[in-house]
Order: C-alpha cells, then sequence, then structure tokens
C-alpha cells in the first residue's frame, strides 16, 4: 500500500545550487514548506534568501538541484512557468509601472485578447472580488506612482492573486511601512492563510517572524543552517543560527551626559529641485554628548533635512547655527568648510555619497580629507600613507577583508559601511550627521556600528541619526524627533517613546493631534 | 487671391509634414519600448535610396516599397543586435547607422547609376503619383470647403493619406492593445514586465520592427512619390526633426503629428515666402528665410508642449543582474 505524505507540502526543494561567478550563491538548499502556513526565511544580506526566492520564481535557473510544487517536480525556466505553477511574488523593489494605473499594473501579462478593454473590464470585477475577500482595497484608476508605499505594495499582492497565485513570496516587505502598516500587511497574510494561501516571508527582521509566522529557516552564506518551529525558537536562537555564533545585541547605554548646544535649526524650509517644499518649519537643536534621532518613514522630508544640514543642499527658508556659524538661504555653507569645523557626514546612500566603487578602499578611506597634507608628498598624494592609514582604519573597526588596494565595491554592505564611519569618526567630530547607518548591513557589523556610535556621545560628540528603523532610532537615541510630510511633528524623549505612538506620529500628525 | 495662398501653403505643409509624421510614429514605437533610435535619419536614407533603386529597376513603386521597408526592418534589427543582446550605447549605434547609410548610398548609387549619386528620374508609373479623391472636381467650386478640398484634401499621393493612418494606427495599438500596454510597461520598467512573465528582448524586437517598416514608408515616400529619384544626402536631417517632434511631443501620437504638421507648415510658408519682399524689412535673405522654420519651431513648440518626460528605462540596456 502506498504511504501517504504525513505533511501536505506546498513547496519542496532539494538540493539547490546556484553560482553567479565566484560567488556560490546557494548551496545545496533543501526546504520544506506546509501548505497553508506562513514560512519564514531569515538570513543576513548575502545570505542567498532573494537569489533562492528568484530561482523559486523562475528569474534566475538553479545550477543544479529539483523545485517541488505540491508534490510534482517543476521546470521554472522563466518568470511565466512560475505564475503558471501557482508562485506570486512581491519584490523588495517593487516591479510596478509607475506611470500605470493599479488596474493596467494587475493586468500587464495576464490580459485576455488582444484589445484591452474587455480585459480591463474583467480586471476590474475580480479586482473588487479580491477586495472584497481579502480586504484589499485600491482604487483601480489610482496611477501608482501617486499612491503610498502601503498601496503600491497591496497592488504587488492583487497583482499576484489575480494571476492566481496559491503560494505568495515577500521579500523584506515591512522595509518601507510604518509599524501599522506593517501590522495591516500581516492581518492581509493572516486572512490569505485562512483561504489556503501558502506565504513565504523573507525578512532579516526577527521580531517579524516571531510574530507572523508558523515556521521558519535559516539561511547563512548561502546555506540553509536550521529549519524551526516559530513556537518552539526565539529571536536570541534565530541571531545565532544567522550569524553562526553567540551575538551581543545588548546596548550598554549610560544616560547622557550634555552640554553646550552644537547645532541649533530655526524654523528651517527646504525646496527640491523641482521647486516642491520637503521640509518646513523646522526647528530643533543638539547639544553635546546626546543622540538625536530623527523617525520617519521613508520619503518624508528627513534625507533632505539631512543634506541641508550636511551643506549638500541649500536651503530656502530659516536658519541653522552650526557650532558657531549661521547658515541661512543667502550664505550656502560648503560641506568642506563643515568638515573644517569639525562636523562630519555618514551619508544615507553610501554608494552615491559615501564612496566611489571602483576606487580601492584605501582611496575611500581618504575621500574629502584628500587634501590633507598629512597624505602628501610634495604635490603628489603619498600612496604608502593613505595604505597605512586605511590599514589601521581597517584593523580599528574590523573591515573584512582587510585589504586596502581591494576595490570599494568588492566589500560587502556591512564592510563599506563600516570604513566610511571609521573615516568620519577617525577625524574626531564634534558633531556627527548620520543617515541610516545600517542600511544593509549584517548583524555583526550593526552591533559594532551601534557601540562605536554611542561612545562618540559618550565622549562628547553630538550625533543626529537618521533612520527608517524604529528600532534603531529607539536603540540608540536620547530623544527621537518624528516628520511627517516634511514637518517635525513630534519629540519624544527616548524613555518614554513607545513604538505604536511613534508609528502613529510618523503615520500621520494630525490624528496624533485628535487622540 | 490670399486664401488661394493659404491653401497652396497648407497644400504644401502636408506633403512636406509626410516623412516627419510616418518617422515620429517610428520613433515612438522604438522609444516607447526604451530603445532611442537616432537612426530614424539613416533608416530614411537607406529606404529612400532603395525605393529609388528598385523602383528604377523594375518599375513597381508596390515592390519598391516592399524593399524599403524590408532595407530599413535590416538596419532596425542591426540597431536592435547591437542594443538589445549586446547591450551597446544606443546613441552611438544609431549615429553609426547614420553615418554608415550616408556614405554607402552614394557609393553604391556612383556604382549602380553613375549620375553622381542619383538614380535616374523615375516615370510617373513608377511611382506613387497623387491620386484625386471622390468628388473633388465636383465641390470644387464651393466657397471655401471646395478649394480646402479638392486643393488640399485631396490631390496627394496615397502615402499622405497612409501617414494619417499610422498616427491612428499607432494611437491605436499603444493605447488600446494588449501589445501597447507591454510596449509602454517596458519602456518605463523593464523588470516589471519580465517578472510578469515577458520576454523583454522579444517586446523591444518587435517594438523596433514595426519601427523600421514605418520608417521605411518614409523614406519610400520621400524617394518616389514626392520626387522622382533618389538624390545624396536626400533626407536632410528630417529624421532628426522627426526625432524631435516626438520629444516636444512628449512621446504620444496626437501630440507629435501635431508637432510634425507644425513644421511642415513653417516649411512650407517659408518656401513661399523666398524673394517676396516683407513689408518694413523688404526682402529677407533667403538662408534666415530657411533658417525659420528650425528657429520657430523650437520656439513655438516649447511654448505649446511644455516640458516632455521621457520612458523612464529609455537607453538603458535590460540585464536581470542586479
Amino acid at each position: 500500500m502506498p504511504q501517504a505524505p504525513v505533511i501536505d507540502l506546498a513547496i519542496e526543494l532539494r538540493g539547490v545550487h546556484k553560482r553567479f561567478g565566484d560567488v556560490h550563491a546557494n548551496r545545496d538548499v533543501d526546504l520544506q514548506i506546509r501548505k497553508g502556513s506562513i514560512h519564514g526565511i531569515i538570513g543576513e544580506n548575502g545570505a542567498g534568501k532573494s537569489t533562492l526566492m528568484s530561482i523559486l520564481y523562475g528569474f534566475y535557473k538553479a545550477d543544479a538541484g529539483e523545485v517541488l510544487i505540491d508534490g510534482q517536480v517543476v521546470r521554472l525556466a522563466n518568470s511565466r512557468a512560475a505564475i503558471e505553477a501557482g508562485i506570486g511574488m512581491v519584490h523588495q523593489h517593487f516591479m510596478l509601472v509607475d506611470t500605470f494605473s493599479v488596474l493596467e499594473n494587475v493586468m500587464l501579462g495576464a490580459e485576455q485578447g488582444m484589445a484591452l478593454a474587455p480585459s480591463a473590464a474583467a480586471a476590474r470585477e475580480q479586482l473588487q472580488h479580491l477586495a472584497d475577500n481579502y480586504q484589499l482595497n485600491v482604487d483601480p484608476d489610482a496611477l501608482v506612482g501617486e499612491l503610498p508605499v502601503g498601496e503600491q505594495q497591496r497592488t504587488e499582492i492583487l497583482k499576484a492573486l489575480y494571476r492566481g497565485a496559491r503560494v505568495l513570496i515577500l521579500d523584506e516587505p515591512t522595509g518601507v511601512l510604518t509599524p501599522q502598516e506593517a501590522d495591516q500587511l500581516f492581518r492581509i497574510l493572516r486572512a490569505l492563510r485562512e483561504q489556503g494561501v501558502t506565504i513565504l516571508l523573507i525578512t532579516h527582521k526577527l521580531r517579524e517572524v516571531m510574530d507572523v509566522t508558523d515556521s521558519v529557516s535559516v539561511m547563512r552564506l548561502g546555506e540553509m543552517v536550521a529549519h524551526r518551529e516559530t513556537a518552539e525558537t526565539s529571536e536570541r536562537e534565530l541571531a545565532e543560527l544567522m550569524v553562526g555564533g553567540s551575538v551581543d545585541l545588548e546596548l550598554n547605554k549610560s544616560l547622557p551626559n550634555t552640554g553646550e548646544v552644537l547645532l541649533e535649526v530655526k524654523n528651517l524650509g527646504v525646496r527640491d529641485a523641482r521647486g516642491v517644499q520637503v521640509c518646513r518649519q523646522i526647528s530643533f537643536n543638539i547639544r553635546a554628548g546626546e543622540i538625536v534621532g530623527v523617525a520617519g518613514v521613508s520619503g518624508n522630508g528627513q534625507s533632505e533635512l539631512l543634506e541641508v544640514l550636511a551643506g549638500i543642499e541649500p536651503l530656502s527658508a530659516g536658519s541653522f547655527n552650526v557650532l558657531g556659524q549661521e547658515v541661512d538661504s543667502k550664505y550656502k555653507i560648503n560641506p568642506k568648510t563643515l568638515r573644517s569645523l569639525g562636523v562630519n557626514h555618514v551619508p544615507e546612500d553610501r554608494h552615491r555619497l559615501g564612496m566611489v566603487k571602483p576606487f580601492s578602499a584605501a582611496e575611500t578611506s581618504i575621500l574629502g580629507y584628500h587634501d590633507d597634507p598629512v597624505y602628501r608628498r610634495g604635490p603628489l598624494i603619498d600612496g604608502d600613507k593613505v595604505t597605512a592609514h586605511c590599514q589601521a582604519l581597517m584593523n580599528d573597526f574590523d573591515v573584512r577583508p582587510p585589504d586596502p588596494s581591494l576595490r570599494s565595491a568588492a566589500f560587502s554592505g556591512g564592510n563599506q559601511q563600516k570604513l566610511i564611519i571609521a573615516r568620519e569618526i577617525e577625524r574626531e567630530p564634534k558633531l556627527m550627521l548620520v543617515g541610516q547607518p545600517t542600511r544593509g548591513v549584517d548583524i555583526g557589523a550593526i552591533a559594532l556600528i551601534h557601540r562605536r556610535l554611542l561612545a562618540l556621545r559618550d565622549a562628547g560628540v553630538g550625533i543626529l541619526l537618521v533612520s527608517v528603523e524604529l528600532d534603531e532610532i529607539l536603540a540608540l537615541s536620547d530623544r527621537i524627533l518624528v516628520m511627517c510630510g516634511g514637518e517635525l511633528v513630534g519629540e519624544v524623549p527616548a524613555g518614554d517613546a513607545d513604538k505604536a505612538q511613534l508609528g502613529l506620529m510618523m503615520a500621520n500628525a494630525r490624528e496624533v493631534e485628535n487622540v | 487671391m490670399i486664401l488661394a495662398d493659404f491653401f497652396n501653403v497648407l497644400d504644401a505643409a502636408l506633403r512636406v509634414s509626410t516623412p516627419l509624421i510616418f518617422c515620429a510614429m517610428a520613433g515612438i514605437f522604438s522609444e516607447r519600448s526604451g530603445i532611442i533610435d537616432i537612426s530614424l535619419e539613416g533608416k530614411l536614407l537607406a529606404s529612400a535610396f532603395a525605393a529609388a533603386c528598385v523602383a528604377t529597376v523594375s518599375g513597381s513603386p508596390v515592390l519598391a516599397l516592399s524593399v524599403a521597408m524590408l532595407v530599413s526592418v535590416c538596419l532596425s534589427l542591426l540597431h536592435g543586435v547591437a542594443c538589445i543582446n549586446y547591450r551597446g550605447n544606443q546613441v552611438v549605434s544609431g549615429l553609426a547607422i547614420n553615418i554608415l547609410m550616408s556614405g554607402l548610398t552614394v557609393v553604391l548609387g556612383i556604382a549602380w547609376f553613375h549620375q553622381g549619386g542619383q538614380t535616374p528620374s523615375l516615370s510617373p508609373s513608377a511611382r506613387f503619383m497623387p491620386i484625386e479623391l471622390p468628388g473633388a472636381a465636383a465641390v470644387a467650386d464651393v466657397p471655401v470647403l471646395g478649394p480646402l478640398y479638392s486643393g488640399v484634401i485631396s490631390g496627394h499621393s496615397v502615402l499622405v493619406y497612409a501617414a494619417f493612418l499610422a498616427v491612428l494606427f499607432t494611437s491605436w495599438v499603444v493605447y488600446r492593445t494588449r501589445f501597447g500596454l507591454r510596449l509602454r510597461a517596458v519602456g518605463e520598467n523593464p523588470q516589471a514586465v519580465d517578472t510578469a512573465g515577458i520576454s523583454v528582448a522579444w517586446m523591444r524586437y518587435r517594438a523596433i520592427i514595426i519601427c523600421g517598416a514605418l520608417c521605411g514608408i518614409g523614406g519610400t515616400y520621400l524617394a518616389i512619390a514626392q520626387n522622382a529619384g533618389f538624390s545624396r544626402e536626400m533626407s536632410a536631417g528630417q529624421g532628426y526633426i522627426a526625432l524631435a517632434a516626438m520629444v516636444f511631443g512628449n512621446w504620444r501620437p496626437g501630440k507629435a503629428l501635431m508637432a510634425c504638421l507644425l513644421f511642415g507648415l513653417l516649411d512650407a510658408v517659408a518656401i513661399r515666402l523666398q524673394g517676396v519682399p516683407m513689408p518694413i524689412v523688404g526682402q529677407v535673405p533667403v538662408q534666415l528665410i530657411q533658417a525659420l522654420p528650425f528657429v520657430l519651431t523650437v520656439v513655438l513648440l516649447a511654448g505649446f508642449f511644455g516640458r516632455s518626460i521621457a520612458p523612464k528605462a529609455i537607453g538603458q540596456p535590460y540585464s536581470k543582474d542586479r
């Protein structure tokens, strides 16, 4: 008598291998996912999660191994095959056409005939149906580019469901959401699970895994290292599995010992290149020896604020006073002048502003300070000194591999960031402007960066920390400023801050006033 | 007879605009798919030459049109191989085609026909000749509308009418069909198209094949409808003007048509004004008048059409690697 399978599996991967050149992105990966469950896949950046999911979605082809869907071996030669096999994917960077309506985006690739009109009518009806079943409400005629991120994400989910997805893969879905939007997403995911949809959630946020998943798999360096039932594991265990050793997630934060005011911002206003007001009436100050965190959903003016304070973009109204230097709309300060005053900047986008990718690590390590006579021999740059300097920074900040001659682009995100932060800290700033210090950075490096920033604060440096990671803001800040729609909507002392309240403030200023 | 003069100018404007309209529509297909097509100029020239050669040898305008379209499509495919398969720079590839065609048409023309790069003058039977629309003679005496119909609208080559049909065709395909939806998507966000299970390369190839075909009609018109043979550099920058009209028209068929007609009108006015003394300033040098359409086009188009927004992924070769 043939033995019936004990567990009903939606997806099974057997021995999947994938190489990109020298990089072994997936190494002998096995994975089993129960039908109708929410399954988390966690791992650090570069652990191979996204590659694995792209294989499952037919975007990449595996070098070896098998994919089974509902117990049948399938060949996923391209995305179309995956869609036909019932797999839908919500990518980290949405695969939406901004100039199209929600309806057009949902239809794209799943139209029924040559003429558009009948497909559009059918899609409209189907969307209404999905909205009723799963509380997935999005205006079908809205332009996607004008929708808030949360709704864009819902459009992506609708796209997958419209194509009849029975397995939904979500790649880092909460990175761009407020805590409330994330909660709403999780409600939708649970509703989908009730309807028998299998959900694969890829994330590096342990808390989410604990909150929403039924089971979880951990990846490290391209390998699947562990499978756990969520109920039987803990955040600490998962973190250790991800890193492959014990991690110290605790930060020992002493009470702040604040001194004089270093930065005073008065009614600051900023307009972007198109003349749109992106910051208005912003006032706050930073004292020596404290970390002031700026929380907010990405795109609410905090990036522009940081660039203005760093002297990169001009301001349009108000003024700020930094270490005695007054800056207003008539006097635009130069980043170099700021550096000579003792204001150093770790930019949000390290690839755009923090480094030059084809440069060697040694060159990156003196970027912005290249005309310092220390690195000069006559009119030329002294390569040996620069290399020695970079080597010292690398040793101090545990940059791996510690090779100053390697191209900057060859380092992982975390190691690039460590080098940039090392470069700025080494100049002994009085005031540090830090943007997204741990974006795309692995857990080990996050802990190191956080400790260094706290040490800097304890040494009496004032720090402005702009981050979209609320956990990071809560862990480091002494005071938290919340930005929404280009305005400062509130200030909370770190001790009193709670995530739900901050989330509400980030989502909508007016709601908070009415509460 | 100001009205008659005006109608004459309109009539000429339609004739001058026709190759521009074909090229602008061709450009819309290519650029909406994300491929910059600066080689409209080269394709126009090459297909004009091909049409003239085939018409000279065979005497059949229809065969000439077919071969011209084929030649133009082949050049499109060459551009496609460079830009889609080998992810080359689209401007450089286009420019290479233009330079190549500028030389090749003259060299082959001299080698084959020994007339300094020109092709022999064609007899009417080997050309697309003006056709009279039904009822043109009958309504000619009706005031205003009569001359408008018989003098301006009627009496063009069939390819002039085809140009307007090409605009309707383009508009319908781009906005009302599945192919059009995917075409617009692939120029905005090719990854979205790829993840929707559609081949980006195949979409782009189909777009540039249509582009080549339309250019081929434009070139045919130039050589064997508007003129009676090929002369060296006869495209004279019209491919570039069409490209500009398409950009000013915001990559939309209707607006691009308007831009082409506006340019054609100014060109026709300039031809009409040559040697005519103007009030106050007297007789204006020919060169100034010839420059006028270009200057006015830029000024008027910038004023009327506002800022144009290109398809987002234009000019970027697509690859799956991140």
